[in-house]
């Protein structure tokens, strides 16, 4: 039963992130490219594995999460299109849903919007509020 | 004494331009032998050869020495232009000057200098050179393949379809081999027996193929193009012409049920009769009786099978039968098995039926299989929920006596094959592979096995398994690392699959020691060459086909059995074999028989008779060695290793080459 | 030695035995690479390293020889499978005892080169002139042959 608790939990990361852990083959580029390796707990690539694994809990309280500085070089260079910063991205939201208060109406943006906000950043919370 | 004819080439300028060509033909020409000495702006145009004839004519040359290239580039040409003009080809020797010396000096003098030497050490060589035949070997056109797996099966038609006669011979009582005990092949999954029996009907239909099944190779003689054989057809105790594969005699049989007799086919999952044939679709379908298990023979009392056949096929009184063939060449499709598993306790296959190997669980998937293709532990006949896959089981392992250093390249794509089939029949059944690569070269493989992880989500780990330990509840623990986690694992299993190292069939080493093949470490057959001869053994008139040679799926054995057969036709196709002349020659009076050469003779081409020599007025019996020119590819090793100095190489013999010496010596 | 310095003109005979497969056909690769070496070098050529008799290079240097090398296909490579590595066997004896007998190690030579290292050849060439040069003159092996 709890396979299917976790099958449940993948399909929910699945959408959230819009990326298939599965197609990972470990080949570690991402983490190669990765500025912040250093900061990483736990590195890009073992974020596909985690989550296969049904480690949530782990990546839930990893520092990783928010020490990925979206730059999206993972994303970019991924030969098997894994885009391990939308799995990262997908584990903030987790993050934020677990704290409850995870949507964010359209109408309230422009009062949360500063002039030198990158547009990165807004589509960036739009995919994590917007679901 | 010969009459020596030299022609220096001016090869253009390559030559002319860094060795004064004249001055060689004026310090050559009165060396011993030499009645000739000319140049010439291109030897091995028309126009040079044309020149060489003339001369030959002229002054009844015995030898030519041809000043020019590299012996490898023209060599053929000019002894091709020595017979047009009546002499022996044998009788032409090259002094390199261009490759070995105009191209790589700057000092004309020096370059002239060594030219000379150079040509005088070929002038004293041809001094020495006799006339060489090159020998004739008739060819038997019929070939023996030994094992009757796919590799055998496909060389055999492919040799029979080109209109050659093919014996099999099979040591157990059906061909087929591994294959036949297969589920589905990978990539495309198609079912192994489906796409094999065909196979084997048409092997036994067709008219040029004749079946020796239940037989062993016995003895071979004989070299390339003239083997003979002696296979052992083991007896039957079933008349084979009048048995019709009923089937009646093995259901009926006592033992069937209470004989506890482990089938080798479903590899010990399931029992067997006393009689029996090792599967449904056995080729040819004629039981054979165990008569290591049979009651009858036991003990003389049963006889249930001869008293129930419809036929009157059973004949308890048969006996081995040894019969001799002549063949052209020998193919060696002898297989594979997988190791013995007794070394690795920590996978604990001996202490839990739970724990098996991978053909095991291809029996257990197979429709016709001992669970009828339901997958099922051997302990308690549950489905398996959670199955541990372990990779690598023997292979890689550079402990001999516990495994084998090669990797055995079969098992990844299997395994992955395997993990489907399973999901696909199961789809709740978790799966775990546990890796340490995983090795996909091949066409669409690759995708083959991300299908497993993507679609299938079989769960694939870097890590070698380091313990299995059967619980008190029947499951099996398993202990492994997830090395790109960083993280020890301990899971639960109620099955485990030993993706077990394949090693050459333990048969084979006796086999390649009958025909003189060679063989590595491992008992795999060695190739010729590596790169350019893969499928020929070193030995003239042996072809490799299948695992014999090396790990290799069904797809690469198909088509290197495609590839020996044709090695095989282009043999057989020749009514006779032209020889090397340049032999070794073993010297009566000097032999002493000690066996020196023929145990560092790679071709097994030296043997040894009595002859009767004259020595010194006495006329004696003496134990020499015989060269077998058919075999013998003049590589020399027995000459220099001939403590009496008896062997001798001809074109290259010991005086040649010390006459060589002391004209570079001079 | 003060033969060496008073025969500034000092040029070294060498043999080379190459075997017909590999290493005759990386000279001729040389050869036709252009890869110079010291004229020096005499090739004799033989089917396989396995084929060179002691007594080939006994006799070389009875005749004067500075140094002899013997060049075969890389282990594992032999045209003939084995033929190597018994040359590589018969040559470690046969060098210690010419060193024994007074003719140093270095003026003999063992050296596995394929046909496509012509580059090989030539420096192997260059390199045991080199060596066979600063070794100078070889004493003359007297005929070792009992006379009776």
């Amino acid at each position: 039963m709890s396979m299917t608790q976790l099958e449940k939990n993948i399909e929910a990361i699945k959408e959230m992130s819009g990326s298939d852990p599965y197609k990972c083959m470990r080949c570690g580029k991402c983490t190669a490219s990765c500025p912040a390796y250093s900061e990483m707990d736990i590195k890009p690539h073992q974020f596909a594995s985690y989550i296969i694994r049904g480690d949530f809990e782990e990546l839930i309280e990893s520092k990783a999460a928010w020490k990925c500085l979206s730059c999206f070089a993972c994303i970019e260079r991924c030969p098997r299109d894994v885009q391990p910063g939308k799995l990262v991205d997908a584990t903030r939201q987790m993050v934020a849903r677990s704290r409850g208060g995870d949507y964010l109406q359209p109408e309230e943006v422009p009062a949360l919007l500063a002039e030198d906000l990158p547009q990165q950043l807004l589509v960036s919370a739009f995919r994590r509020y917007r679901r | 004494m010969q009459k020596i004819g030299v022609f220096v080439c001016h090869c253009g300028t390559n030559i002319a331009a860094t060795v004064d060509v004249k001055k060689v033909v004026e310090l050559v020409r009165y060396e011993p032998g030499v009645v000739y000495a000319d140049d010439y702006m291109y030897m091995c145009s028309e126009a040079g050869q044309e020149k060489i004839i003339e001369a030959i004519k002229e002054y009844n040359l015995t030898g030519l020495v041809i000043c020019s290239c590299s012996p490898r580039m023209h060599e053929k040409t000019f002894r091709a232009c020595a017979a047009k003009a009546g002499l022996n080809p044998y009788m032409v020797e090259v002094a390199n000057i261009r490759e070995q010396c105009s191209w790589i000096h700057k000092d004309k003098e020096e370059a002239t200098k060594k030219a000379v030497i150079l040509a005088r050490a070929a002038i004293a060589k041809v001094n020495l050179n006799t006339p060489l035949q090159e020998g004739e070997s008739p060819v038997t056109k019929r070939a023996l393949v030994i094992g009757g797996g796919i590799a055998g099966i496909q060389t055999a038609l492919d040799i029979a379809d080109a209109g050659y006669e093919v014996d099999i011979v099979e040591k157990e009582p059906s061909i087929g081999g591994r294959m036949s005990q297969f589920d589905k092949t990978f990539p495309t999954l198609d079912c192994a027996s489906c796409i094999l029996t065909p196979k084997m009907v048409e092997v036994n239909q067709h008219p040029n193929i004749t079946l020796y099944t239940y037989s062993e190779v016995e003895k071979v003689s004989g070299y390339v193009g003239n083997f003979d054989v002696d296979i052992r057809k083991k007896a039957r105790s079933v008349i084979f012409d009048k048995c019709t594969g009923c089937g009646e005699c093995m259901t009926k049989c006592p033992l069937g049920k209470i004989g506890n007799i482990p089938s080798e086919f479903d590899r010990g999952l399931k029992n067997r009769p006393a009689i029996y044939m090792p599967f449904a679709q056995a080729v040819p379908a004629v039981p054979v009786i165990d008569r290591e298990n049979c009651t009858y023979f036991k003990t003389g009392k049963c006889g249930v099978c001869s008293k129930l056949c419809p036929s009157k096929a059973i004949d308890y009184e048969q006996q081995d039968e040894i019969v001799t063939v002549k063949y052209g060449a020998i193919v060696v499709a002898t297989g594979f098995d997988i190791i013995n598993l007794d070394k690795f306790g920590e996978y604990a296959y001996n202490e839990s039926p739970d724990v098996i190997t991978s053909i095991e669980l291809e029996r257990l998937m197979n429709a016709a299989g001992p669970t009828g293709g339901h997958l099922e532990r051997m302990s308690d006949h549950k489905q398996p929920k959670d199955i541990v896959f372990i990779q690598c089981v023997g292979s890689r392992c550079d402990s001999e006596e516990k495994g084998k250093p090669y990797c055995s390249k079969v098992c990844c794509m299997y395994t992955a094959k395997h993990a489907m089939l399973i999901k696909d029949h199961w789809p709740d059944t978790n799966i775990t592979v546990f890796y340490i690569d995983v090795r996909t070269p091949g066409k669409n493989f690759d995708e083959f096995y991300r299908r497993a992880v993507e679609q299938y989500h079989v769960n694939y780990i870097k890590g070698q398994v380091g313990k299995v330990k059967p619980q008190p509840d029947g499951s099996l623990l398993v202990q492994a690392a997830d090395l790109l986690d960083g993280k020890q694992i301990n899971m639960k299993a109620d099955m485990v699959v030993l993706a077990a190292a394949v090693e050459p069939n333990p048969g084979v080493r006796k086999i390649a020691t009958m025909l003189t093949a060679s063989i590595d470490n491992n008992n795999f057959l060695t190739e010729a060459h590596a790169k350019l001869r893969p499928v020929e053994s070193p030995t003239a008139g042996i072809f490799l086909s299948g695992m014999a040679q090396g790990p290799k799926d069904i797809p690469e054995t198909v088509s290197q059995a495609g590839a020996a057969a044709v090695k095989v036709i282009g043999l057989l196709a020749k009514d006779h074999l032209k020889t090397n002349p340049c032999t070794a020659q073993c010297d009566t009076l000097l032999c002493n028989g000690c066996s020196t050469c023929a145990n560092v003779c790679p071709y097994g081409a030296i043997t040894y008779d009595d002859v009767q020599v004259m020595d010194h007025g006495l006329r004696e019996t003496r134990r020499v060695a015989q060269v077998n020119l058919a075999l013998c590819q003049g590589c020399g090793a027995c000459t220099s290793a001939c403590p009496s100095g008896a062997m001798d190489l001809q074109g290259f013999s010991n005086r040649q080459i010390t006459t060589e010496v002391d004209a570079i010596c001079r | 030695m003060s033969m060496n310095e008073e025969n500034k003109e000092f040029r070294p005979l060498i043999v080379a035995f190459c075997c017909n497969w590999c290493s005759y056909a990386g000279a001729d690769l040389a050869g036709s690479s252009r890869l110079s070496y010291p004229a020096d070098v005499k090739i004799i050529r033989v089917p396989c390293s396995g084929r060179v008799n002691p007594m080939f290079i006994l006799r070389a240097f009875e005749r004067g020889a500075d140094g002899v090398i013997i060049c075969g296909c890389h282990p594992g490579d032999c045209h003939y499978s084995t033929g190597n590595y018994y040359a590589r066997r018969r040559m470690a004896l046969l060098f210690s005892m010419l060193e024994y007998i007074g003719v140093e190690n270095g003026r003999t030579r063992v050296e596995w080169c394929s046909a496509a290292e012509g580059a090989k050849f030539s420096k192997t060439m260059n390199e045991f002139c080199e060596k066979i040069q600063s070794l100078g003159e070889n004493v003359r092996l007297g005929d070792l042959r009992c006379k009776n």
